[in-house]
């Protein structure tokens, strides 16, 4: 064979074939390529969210309202500042990170081990934190009355306050009997029969001067409406259908059930990402503690799964603004 | 984990000689060509059951609730008596569109060329990942298995359109097909999803990292670049289909209401409240529309060098071509709601759609122009595969040209959701695409198969595939243009449309002669491959790379070194040269100018 070498015309150009134009290997771009596509299915969600917030603009639940708790601080209200936490710790654990991938480019075995346990911590206890965020969002906090129309009517004193149900309602005690499938034509379970009946609710606000009904219309302040309590009374008799008790996927006290919808579907799909995540950093770990990259002189499985963990951790900054900044 | 693809390619430089078995050769095969393969025969698969469907149910529009034995072979419980019942009627109408969208135009076409072309005309070795290119194909097996199966659910296959639109597909006991039909036409789809996206990566990332020395980006031949673009289309659109199909679940199976409000059924008004079914058609058509140019682009590719290479002339406006390419995929991303004119959405937003559909007229008119100009005073070699290019560039003009129309909401309301429609979107991408894809198969079926398809079938093929792709779609447009609504089973209600009946008996005798044409292909392509003639190594001349491989494929593709590139893909009947085609490993001769393309 020939071995003189002839002059292509594209030697020195960067797109002229024959290397790597982006300077990656080809691992490392379909890492990045895979990043596009899963942040449009991102977008898709989220645009959906947008879609279906502006069409509730006027009655969008307030985040500031619906995450107010912090794990052992019972009675506190501190909005928002358990998911600032969860937050931070993402990023920190971005931060650790970045170092492992930095010490990888070093080949430091021993740094890289101890940045990549960091960044296993961080994602463990960033998805134990949603778990509890979901765990204290589905038991709910006041109670609410949700209408025939679908509205949510909630209770607050006259200075404003909430009050919880408990707080004014006394549980009857001709209890209905809750459905179940093995005694029944029905082939479903019922749901969890909520603690009163509108009546209960009827009764317990007929007798409780002072606590008035909220709609969730906001007002020209962003504020939600108070009725009197002429309107109050009336609101719950003529339209009153069910008494709610935290959020799920059918019904959510804080107000339209697309919040805990949206909430659920986006927050979920992101906790399955990172779940993901650290089961890759887990794999990839005990790569680095076997001594495989070492061997192989070449920590870029690091940096891969380093691009995915940022990604992971950019899609949440995404999330946290459009559900609990805005 | 080799780190770099560049050194992985030379230590295959003498070849694998470690001993194939047939099962990692022709089964679990990482060689993109054996690949390539494979997707063509499964897409044939697919487009056979696909085309059955299309002449079953036409033979119902034609002869409507007339006993058929052919319904009664096929169809079964479906067809007491041989009369086809209403809602198996759907669900093929439902079912032929999602087979010969996603599972012939969009995996048999890309999946084949994409995988036989992109490493042989860029000179590399392999994909860059066999391993999931491999993974790609076997996920796209297990969603088409999954689809078929659908077909024998009791309750019916999915029967809400192939647009899906809730609430027929969000409640599963809206409509017999709603139910377990419904849930296997998304699974299938997510895991065809899955397929597509580890396919496009693949794509992307060979042509960006390992095109030989030499192989500049305006080196690349167009199909590469209509390949290149498609993949990263897909890589955008559907990871949105997927967010769709995700919600969609919710809403079937979780009780949520992304896509459902206010809904009584028998006087009890369900539980669902806020959502939105336009939200779904914003998300379905954000990838629906891109869809449509994914099957289409690799279509204009193939096409691009066949009539390049059977004009004996360079292309036409080869920057051109590529800037349109571009211009294609750009404006796909931003045209999605001309499909929803007449689904509520606020009509100022349809006039903002109108424009940048209409925009889209240019670089497509730049691409018909650029292969007519090609043609012109071209030495043409008259064989199938330009047969079908030329039918190509004929069908995506006439489809073009309505697409004028339905892009302009003021005259696509009148015509909305009617045959116009369906003629339309046929000819423009359906006949099209296929006619590309019927074109690359004649071209490169000697360097898949080794050996020639019979010339003269190939004439009768196309000259009656021609006729009858005319025959059915030209007379839709009059019968839209009446009104006849698309997706009815029948008309015999309106006599409105009686003096269409026999119209519609016209169609169906074309689309059956058309069906049976195909089995003269499938009889040419089938014994080609053990019969036909044996192919030279470069049987039709052409300039690019894949014809400087043995006619016997080896792993690895070219026995010695990867070939240097030192011109364009597009030297034909260059002045100075003996040969009418001088291909692109050729070195420049001393004083030879590359020509500034």
């Amino acid at each position: 064979m020939s071995t003189a070498v002839v002059n292509t015309g594209t030697e020195g150009k960067t797109w002229g074939g024959g290397n790597e134009p982006l300077k990656a290997s080809y691992g490392k771009m379909m890492m990045w390529f895979f990043i596009v596509s899963d942040a449009l299915t991102f977008s898709g969600f989220l645009a959906a969210y947008g879609f279906s917030r502006f069409k509730f603009i006027d009655a969008w639940p307030i985040a500031d309202e619906v995450f107010t708790h912090f794990p052992f601080f019972h009675g506190v209200d501190a909005p928002m500042y358990y998911v600032a936490f969860m937050t931070f710790v993402l990023i920190m654990s971005s931060v650790t990170m970045v170092l492992a991938v930095d010490a990888g480019h070093h080949l430091n075995k021993s740094k890289v081990t101890i940045y990549m346990f960091l960044t296993i911590i961080g994602g463990i206890i960033f998805v134990g934190s949603q778990a509890w965020e979901w765990n204290t969002f589905i038991k709910g906090d006041y109670g609410a009355v949700q209408t025939k129309g679908g509205n949510i009517l909630q209770f607050v004193d006259a200075e404003g306050h909430r009050v919880a149900l408990k707080d004014f309602v006394v549980a009857g005690h001709n209890d209905r009997a809750k459905h179940e499938s093995k005694n029944g034509l029905w082939f479903v379970n019922e749901g969890t029969l909520p603690t009163y009946t509108v009546q209960e609710v009827l009764h317990g606000l007929e007798s409780h001067e002072n606590v008035l009904v909220r709609t969730q219309k906001l007002t020209a302040e962003g504020e939600k409406t108070v009725l009197t309590r002429a309107e109050s009374l009336k609101q719950i008799k003529d339209n009153g259908k069910l008494v709610v008790e935290g959020a799920n996927l059918h019904v959510n006290e804080y107000g339209s059930p697309l919040f805990a919808d949206f909430f659920f579907f986006i927050t979920g799909f992101h906790g399955f990402h990172v779940f993901s995540g650290v089961v890759l950093n887990i794999i990839i770990f005990f790569n680095v503690v076997l001594g495989t990259y070492e061997r192989r002189k070449s920590y870029e499985m690091v940096e891969k799964v380093g691009l995915y963990w940022h990604f992971v951790d950019l899609v949440w900054v995404f999330v946290f603004t459009f559900f609990y900044l805005v | 984990m080799s780190a770099h693809a560049d050194t992985h390619a030379h230590e295959d430089d003498h070849g694998h000689h470690h001993k194939e078995t047939f099962v990692t050769k022709y089964i679990f095969s990482q060689d993109h060509k054996m690949i390539a393969k494979q997707y063509l025969v499964t897409g044939t698969i697919m487009g056979v059951i696909g085309v059955l469907m299309s002449i079953m149910f036409r033979m119902q529009i034609a002869w409507p609730e007339e006993p058929n034995v052919l319904f009664e072979a096929l169809l079964g419980k479906w067809a007491p008596d041989g009369v086809m019942d209403a809602d198996i009627y759907l669900a093929l109408v439902t079912i032929h569109g999602t087979i010969m969208v996603f599972f012939v135009l969009t995996a048999g076409l890309s999946g084949t060329f994409s995988n036989l072309l992109i490493p042989l005309q860029i000179g590399a070795r392999d994909m860059a990942s066999g391993f999931l290119n491999m993974v790609s194909y076997w996920l796209f097996f297990l969603s088409s298995i999954i689809m078929v199966i659908s077909l024998f659910v009791e309750a019916g296959p999915a029967a809400a359109g192939w647009t899906i639109y809730p609430p027929l597909s969000a409640l599963p006991m809206a409509q017999g097909g709603s139910g377990m039909g419904m849930t296997l036409w998304l699974v299938s789809m997510a895991i065809f999803i899955a397929s597509s996206l580890l396919g496009s990566l693949n794509y992307v990332v060979t042509v960006i990292n390992l095109r030989t020395k030499g192989m500049s980006m305006t080196r690349l031949p167009l199909t590469i670049w209509a390949f290149f673009v498609t993949a990263i289309i897909g890589i955008i659109s559907f990871p949105v289909l997927l967010s769709a199909a995700l919600l969609l679940i919710m809403d079937r199976s979780f009780g949520t209401s992304f896509f459902l409000s206010d809904i009584f059924i028998q006087g009890e008004v369900l539980h669902y409240q806020g959502g939105s079914p336009v939200l779904f058609e914003h998300l379905f058509w954000f990838l629906g529309h891109p869809e449509v140019y994914i099957v289409i682009l690799p279509a204009m590719g193939l096409v691009s060098e066949i009539m390049a290479s059977n004009s004996r002339k360079p292309i036409f406006g080869y920057r051109a071509m590529i800037a349109s390419i571009l211009a294609i995929a750009f404006l796909s991303t931003i045209v999605w709601g001309h499909h929803m004119f007449i689904s509520g959405m606020n009509p100022f937003l349809g006039s903002v759609f109108t424009f940048t559909t209409l925009l889209i007229a240019i670089p497509s008119a730049v691409k018909a122009f650029n292969w007519i100009t090609t043609l012109w005073k071209g030495n043409l070699q008259m064989n199938p595969a330009m047969l079908f290019s030329i039918g190509f560039v004929s069908t995506f003009i006439t489809g073009g040209l309505t697409g004028i129309i339905l892009g302009d909401s003021a005259l696509d309301i009148n015509v909305h959701d009617t045959y116009f429609v369906v003629a339309h979107f046929h000819l423009v991408m359906g006949i099209s695409a296929l006619y590309g894809m019927f074109a690359g198969i004649y071209h490169w079926f000697p360097k898949m198969f080794g050996r020639m398809l019979n010339k003269n079938l190939g004439y009768i093929h196309f000259w009656l595939t021609a006729i009858c792709a005319y025959g059915v779609f030209f007379p839709m447009h009059f019968i839209g243009m009446a009104g006849l609504p698309r997706r009815y089973y029948t008309n015999s209600n309106f006599p409105l449309f009686d003096d269409l009946a026999n119209v519609n008996v016209i169609i169906t005798i074309f689309a059956i002669i058309g069906g049976i044409v195909q089995i003269l292909y499938l009889y040419n392509f089938f014994s080609s491959i053990f019969f036909g003639n044996k192919a030279t190594q470069n049987p039709w001349k052409s300039t690019t790379l894949e014809w400087t491989t043995p006619v016997e494929h080896i792993h690895g593709n070219w026995p010695g070194e990867i070939p240097h590139v030192h011109r364009w893909a597009y030297d034909y009947s260059k002045p100075g040269h003996d040969v009418d085609f001088v291909p692109q490993n050729i070195p420049l001769k001393d004083g030879e100018e590359e020509l500034q393309h």
